[in-house]
């Protein structure tokens, strides 16, 4: 769905360093150049594994099609090969798929994981910066505790990617991070090395109610005068950058501002926009403003009223990522319905099912289940295979990584779950997590159980949990 | 306290009220009962045939049985499919029957909107007429209009317990148990609990500790057993921590004859809550969250404590919670503790969801089932109107797609007092103007 421009950012900081830089070496200008644009970058290592073929096994492989007694192979990270009767190395591990599912693993794209880690206590409350209405400047991955027992638990329900975001009181939240869910020593050993950065932004209740009596934006209205006024200063940016490029000036490099950095990334294309927004009039016009701006709204998050506008959505390419059910606990989520998540996909929008909830991580599948029979029931008639899009493929696209993972396709990478059966049922529960071909996760086996730091030497260690 | 099992739970409502105001209630209710008797419903013969039938009693699971319902009441439940004649038939074959689900602990009928949307009932801010909590009494908050009546009947359930999520008090005051139904009097038992919040979240609001939190509890049930036996009069002169209503609504929960709801979750304070039996012997007694509760499970089931609880919660949200595991409803049930699931207001289709995950983490899935049902109504002290389907009880019923535990399942009909409920909610209607859209015109015009 995304298709990243050649980022002029990038570009203007490579020639401000070659300006800048004392090297005469042009590899060394740019490698600084690269540094400037990723100064926190992934260390992410996959764990190696001997190829891993699971047999007999009913597929899902995300994108629409299912498989009755096929094979998935796992080798050298990626999925090698899948279907009936694929070749098996010899020094392939086995393991019967007889009476389970495989399926890709799900991917939330809207968790807080780390940045409001469990315990909740306040000295653990990283996710809000709320100083200001606009603070497109924070980014959520130096607030991340990889030691968060959630990311265990996480995995435990099936989920190999996530997006770690900012949280919604501010109108710009900041940057969001995109990593595997294989809990580490650091942010970056987790973060998913391809994966584009994202921003939040918050539409309605949530920047109203924390400023409203702290300089504003009070209203709806200030809080769209807000997102203007930034793009404004972003575009101005911009220009500045560009006419610097095109030598102008005494050929001094403007300072680099962090806020407006991030916003100049979202008008080039390079950082996707999510966007917390519930009610359906307030979508249409964040769309209005995002072609004003000439910009790309990547995702409407919560989105509990996108089945109003469906269509529009559809329109303007912008995916929706919904809970299955969550409504009433503030006016923009009365209006709430079951039946949101199909009604967003029958009207060929790309529909998400997010959750937002260190609890509703773990059972995501069983929430596309609920929506997914609440379509059926209301005349929807979508597949079990089609509605896997939800959990991983769509979620993948939204994040700007469905080229390595969110399916099973030959080639990407080997991310997949074995659920105990079909995953579209309360009692099913993921058996066996892969991540780039290596299994991260084994129900039946308790040294396979992640602990963090945290749960070491306290009661229950190593419990099922 | 239990009271005597009557022809109607209108009746009941009535002998149950102890206190003031007895003659005014009982004058409406009865107005209310006439009034409900002389309805189309009550009329009405249903056979329910050919299901598989959940009784929750001890009849177990009937495969293919009949449940007759008469004047509201559930009148007969046979193995076998039998219509007797003057009854309509309702064909459940291949559908499965249980007791209408009950809500363990909510807000329904006191919060429509939870943040920012006006007066929210299901939270107080301190009150001088109370200086501990005990004394707010959500019986007279219900609003039987609430959208959250009707969307939570279509998930399946019939009656709920209702109460304070917060006082910012000791105590979050007195809750009610109500019906579903579409009727004003909602109200199946009043005074039907009391909560305090004895977890991190309790010490919180209560002198931020423990060695707070306990010593005012201690004081407040000390105070409610001294006016147990020495009445206050409004002429007398009182002293004490607890204010005069407090008083009044303790004196129920030291004498028993009012449920004390404790939410607890580490093993030390779960032992501490046991352990207040020694000193109030009459205490009724059942915990809530109980998230460390597996660890205690035998000292809990020897005192005989009914544990209430959410059984996904599994991350060491607090430093009194680490122990928390998906595991904890099976490990309690395997020592004995008779546990009701389902901590929910606006989506109470998330508890029998998650009393399924519990199954697929050990419980039994009639346990999960009685969780739903029979668990809480014994509870609350209702047992002889609701929970089961058994001869006498009040026909509220509910005709599944099939397992009710399973999230690709839904209710199909809903009964209360054997009336069938409608199946639309604003939420269902919602859906249809959008799902059905007329595009020539402006949503507002289709309804």
């Amino acid at each position: 769905m995304y298709t990243l421009s050649t980022p002029k950012l990038l570009l203007s900081l490579v020639v401000s360093s070659l300006l800048l830089s004392a090297c005469s070496d042009n590899e060394s200008a740019k490698q600084i150049a690269l540094d400037k644009n990723n100064p926190f970058p992934s260390t992410y290592q996959r764990i190696e594994s001997a190829p891993i073929v699971i047999t007999n096994v009913t597929i899902l492989d995300g994108i629409g099609n299912k498989i009755e007694e096929g094979e998935v192979l796992l080798k050298n990270g990626k999925i090698s090969a899948f279907g009936i009767g694929v070749p098996v190395p010899p020094d392939a591990i086995e393991i019967d798929g007889t009476g389970k599912w495989l399926t890709p693993g799900i991917i939330d794209n809207h968790s807080h994981l780390g940045v409001y880690a469990s315990p909740g206590t306040s000295s653990h409350a990283d996710g809000n910066e709320m100083t200001g209405p606009v603070t497109a400047e924070v980014w959520a991955e130096h607030s991340l505790w990889p030691q968060d027992p959630g990311f265990g638990r996480a995995l435990a329900g099936g989920v190999t990617s996530l997006q770690i975001l900012p949280g919604s009181a501010n109108l710009f939240g900041g940057r969001s991070v995109v990593v595997k869910n294989l809990p580490s020593r650091t942010m970056q050993d987790m973060k998913f090395p391809e994966a584009p950065y994202g921003i939040k932004m918050a539409c309605g209740e949530n920047p109203k109610r924390v400023y409203g009596e702290k300089g504003g934006p009070m209203t709806r209205m200030a809080n769209v005068a807000g997102y203007r006024k930034a793009w404004i200063e972003a575009q101005a940016y911009q220009q500045t950058w560009s006419d610097y490029e095109a030598g102008a000036k005494d050929g001094k490099a403007p300072m680099r501002d962090l806020r407006l950095e991030t916003l100049a990334g979202v008008l080039d294309g390079d950082i996707i926009v999510h966007m917390h927004c519930y009610r359906a009039d307030e979508m249409a016009i964040m769309m209005d403003v995002m072609k004003e701006f000439n910009y790309q709204i990547g995702t409407f998050h919560h989105a509990v009223e996108a089945y109003k506008i469906a269509d529009k959505l559809a329109e303007n390419n912008v995916c929706s990522a919904m809970w299955a059910d969550w409504w009433g606990f503030k006016m923009e989520a009365y209006d709430g319905i079951r039946e949101n998540v199909p009604m967003v996909h029958q009207a060929g929008a790309c529909a998400i099912v997010h959750s937002d909830d260190a609890i509703g991580i773990q059972r995501l599948n069983q929430e596309a289940a609920k929506a997914w029979s609440d379509g059926v029931r209301a005349g929807i008639d979508i597949s079990q295979a089609d509605a896997w899009r939800w959990l991983s493929a769509n979620p993948a696209k939204s994040l700007g990584i469905f080229e390595h993972t969110g399916s099973i396709e030959k080639g990407k990478n080997a991310d997949v779950v074995l659920w105990s059966g079909d995953p579209f049922s309360s009692y099913t529960q993921a058996e066996k997590v892969f991540i780039d071909g290596a299994m991260v996760y084994d129900r039946a086996d308790p040294e396979s159980w992640p602990v963090s730091d945290f749960e070491l030497g306290q009661i229950a260690q190593g419990d099922a949990k | 306290m239990k009271c005597s099992a009557v022809i109607s739970n209108l009746i009941q409502n009535v002998r149950c009220q102890k206190h003031t105001l007895l003659a005014t209630r009982a004058a409406s209710a009865l107005l209310v009962l006439m009034i409900a008797l002389s309805g189309h419903a009550y009329a009405q013969r249903i056979a329910i045939t050919g299901g598989q039938v959940h009784t929750m009693s001890s009849k177990g699971v009937i495969e293919g049985g009949t449940v007759l319902i008469e004047d509201g009441t559930i009148k007969q439940v046979l193995s076998g499919v039998a219509v007797p004649a003057g009854y309509t038939e309702i064909d459940a074959t291949g559908k499965v029957v249980s007791p209408g689900f009950i809500g363990a602990l909510t807000n329904l009928g006191l919060v429509e909107v939870s943040m920012s949307a006006g007066v929210n009932d299901s939270r107080v801010n301190a009150h001088a007429v109370s200086t501990v909590g005990a004394a707010y009494d959500v019986q007279y908050a219900i609003n039987t209009d609430s959208t959250l009546i009707g969307v939570t009947r279509l998930e399946g359930f019939t009656s709920a317990a209702t109460g304070l999520g917060s006082t910012g008090q000791l105590f979050d005051g007195q809750g009610a148990f109500i019906s579903l139904s579409t009727d004003f009097n909602s109200v199946l038992k009043s005074h039907a609990f009391m909560h305090v919040d004895l977890s991190s979240s309790g010490a919180d609001k209560v002198g931020d500790s423990r060695a707070a939190l306990w010593v005012a509890l201690y004081q407040s049930l000390e105070e409610a057993l001294y006016v147990q036996s020495n009445p206050i009069t409004p002429s007398w002169e009182w002293f004490g921590m607890i204010s005069r209503a407090d008083a009044t609504a303790l004196v129920k929960v030291v004498s028993g004859e009012m449920p004390l709801l404790v939410t607890a979750n580490r093993a030390n304070d779960i032992l501490q809550v046991l352990a207040l039996k020694e000193r109030f012997s009459d205490l009724q007694l059942a915990l809530v969250s109980a998230s460390d509760g597996w660890r205690v499970a035998q000292q809990i089931a020897a005192a005989n404590v009914a544990v209430v609880l959410s059984p996904e919660e599994n991350l060491p949200g607090q430093f009194d919670r680490l122990g928390a595991t998906l595991q904890n409803a099976a490990r309690l049930h395997a020592a004995g503790v008779e546990l009701s699931i389902g901590i929910e207001t606006h989506n109470a289709r998330l508890a029998p969801q998650h009393a399924g995950n519990a199954v697929a983490n050990g419980l039994p899935h009639s346990v999960a089932l009685a969780a739903l049902t029979i668990n809480p109504a014994k509870l609350y002290g209702v047992d002889d109107i609701v929970g089961s389907l058994e001869a006498g009880k009040q026909a509220d019923i509910v005709i599944w797609s099939g397992d009710p535990l399973e999230v690709t399942q839904a209710a199909e009909m809903v009964f209360i007092k054997g009336e069938s409920m409608t199946m639309q909610s604003r939420q269902t209607k919602l859906r249809d103007r959008y799902l059905h859209r007329d595009v020539s015109k402006p949503a507002g015009y289709s309804q």
